[in-house]
């Protein structure tokens, strides 16, 4: 007889947040669906000023992925609170932050990489030029897990609580600022021609900060909502 | 099995300035079945959720196997916990519940042979979904009996089962105890567990 390692549970804990959503595939479409919308309404609403839509562009999608993002990460633990599955994750001998951390990853994958495959494409709708969608692209890949990361601390904080959901988008939206603050900085100056290491490594540094420092609040909020 | 032990000293709840009990002491051995009585809103479930660790008591100390439990990794290796809710996700298939379940802890049966024990062979591909209320708690008890829990802390295990169904929980039970393991659980019904196994708390 031997415990199951932290590997095994890790994994186990992706494959089953995975399986979950293939089960549920119709509500995957839900924030994707919203993001090209929210960017869509934009032209209609602004007209058909090339300069000033290659302008704000970045921020438009910027702002739309950061909503879609907020759309789904609601779900992160309320099912799991609900059928009762988030107290047998708790009584696992293995560090419950660890097993956040899983469900974090599971969630990104299944709600931000969708997101970066269409935005390529709202970017040429926007008529950005294709060498800024490419850093467009990687502050999105750099910065989308962060957004989970810190938005599950606040859905963990507000579990116990019947309708969580406006007081969720109140609490999460100020702690996406700096990041939203560095992304579109590089992607300016991509488009002053100025180089963006230095706002990218920013990022970089950021999601390590927050792979390493989130799943322990995240944890710790989850226990106190059982209690 | 090594011999476990659960001691509960001076554990007091109160819960909105009510007093649901104090200075409660208990000692649980292996091969001993705590039943929790007591009427509706007595603080039998909050008894269990401060036996579970999801809950820090007001005032008093828990023991496992005479160490106090502050860091509950290694209290939580040993134990198992069933709810209200049976911590089941209602679209993925028995076995697709049991083995995530299992990856979670030691595993001891295969969860073919746990299923045919508490008689839902047969339901492997099933979505739990479209299982009885009866049947969903019976595939919680198969997921006891495919990992090595030696404490199992029960909330009302009987409900929604039938009398057969309760019969067959409770040789579960009783095996388990038989074996060196602990059971404490809350029940209104009256149980047919051998009163040398039993010990009993009224709230």
């Amino acid at each position: 007889m031997k415990h199951s390692s932290l590997y095994q549970a890790f994994g186990a804990v992706i494959k089953r947040d995975l399986l979950l959503a293939y089960r549920h595939r119709a509500e995957l479409i839900n924030p994707l669906a919203f993001f090209v919308m929210v960017i869509t309404l934009f032209p209609l609403a602004l007209g058909a000023e090339i300069a000033l839509l290659k302008r704000i562009a970045p921020a438009i999608i910027w702002v739309a992925a950061l909503l879609a993002s907020l759309m789904s990460i609601d779900n992160l633990f309320r099912a799991d609170y609900d059928d009762g599955s988030l107290e047998l994750m708790v009584m696992t001998p293995h560090s419950l932050s660890i097993l956040v951390l899983a469900k974090v990853i599971a969630h990104w994958l299944l709600s931000s990489v969708p997101l970066l495959f269409i935005a390529p494409l709202m970017g040429l709708m926007l008529h950005m030029d294709s060498d800024v969608i490419g850093v467009l692209l990687l502050t999105l890949l750099l910065g989308m897990p962060v957004l989970s990361l810190i938005g599950g601390i606040a859905v963990a904080l507000t579990l116990g609580l019947r309708k969580g959901g406006a007081l969720l988008a109140i609490l999460v939206l100020p702690l996406y600022v700096p990041i939203l603050i560095f992304a579109s900085s590089a992607v300016d100056a991509a488009m002053s021609g100025f180089p963006v290491s230095g706002h990218l490594s920013m990022m970089c540094a950021i999601l390590f900060l927050a792979i390493t420092l989130t799943p322990l609040p995240t944890a710790a909020a989850l226990k106190m909502s059982l209690s | 099995m090594n011999t476990k032990k659960l001691e509960a000293r001076e554990l007091s709840c109160i819960r909105d300035e009510r007093v649901l009990f104090s200075e409660l002491n208990f000692t649980l051995n292996s091969e001993q079945v705590l039943l929790i009585e007591g009427r509706n809103g007595a603080g039998k479930t909050s008894l269990l959720r401060i036996l579970t660790g999801f809950r820090k008591p007001d005032a008093g100390d828990l023991f496992w196997n005479d160490e106090a439990i502050d860091d509950t990794q290694e209290f939580y290796q040993d134990t198992a916990y069933i709810g209200h809710n049976n911590g089941l996700k209602d679209t993925l298939t028995s076995e697709e519940n049991l083995r995530y379940a299992q990856a979670l802890a030691i595993s001891t049966l295969t969860i073919d042979d746990a299923l045919e024990q508490v008689g839902l062979n047969g339901y492997q591909e099933t979505l739990v979904r479209f299982m009885s209320a009866g049947q969903r708690r019976r595939l919680a008890l198969a997921r006891l009996l495919c990992t090595h829990k030696p404490l199992w802390i029960l909330d009302e295990p009987f409900t929604s089962l039938d009398r057969a169904s309760i019969k067959l929980f409770e040789k579960f039970i009783e095996s388990h105890a038989n074996q060196g393991g602990l059971v404490i659980m809350t029940s209104h019904h009256d149980t047919s567990i051998p009163h040398t196994l039993l010990q009993k708390i009224h709230l």
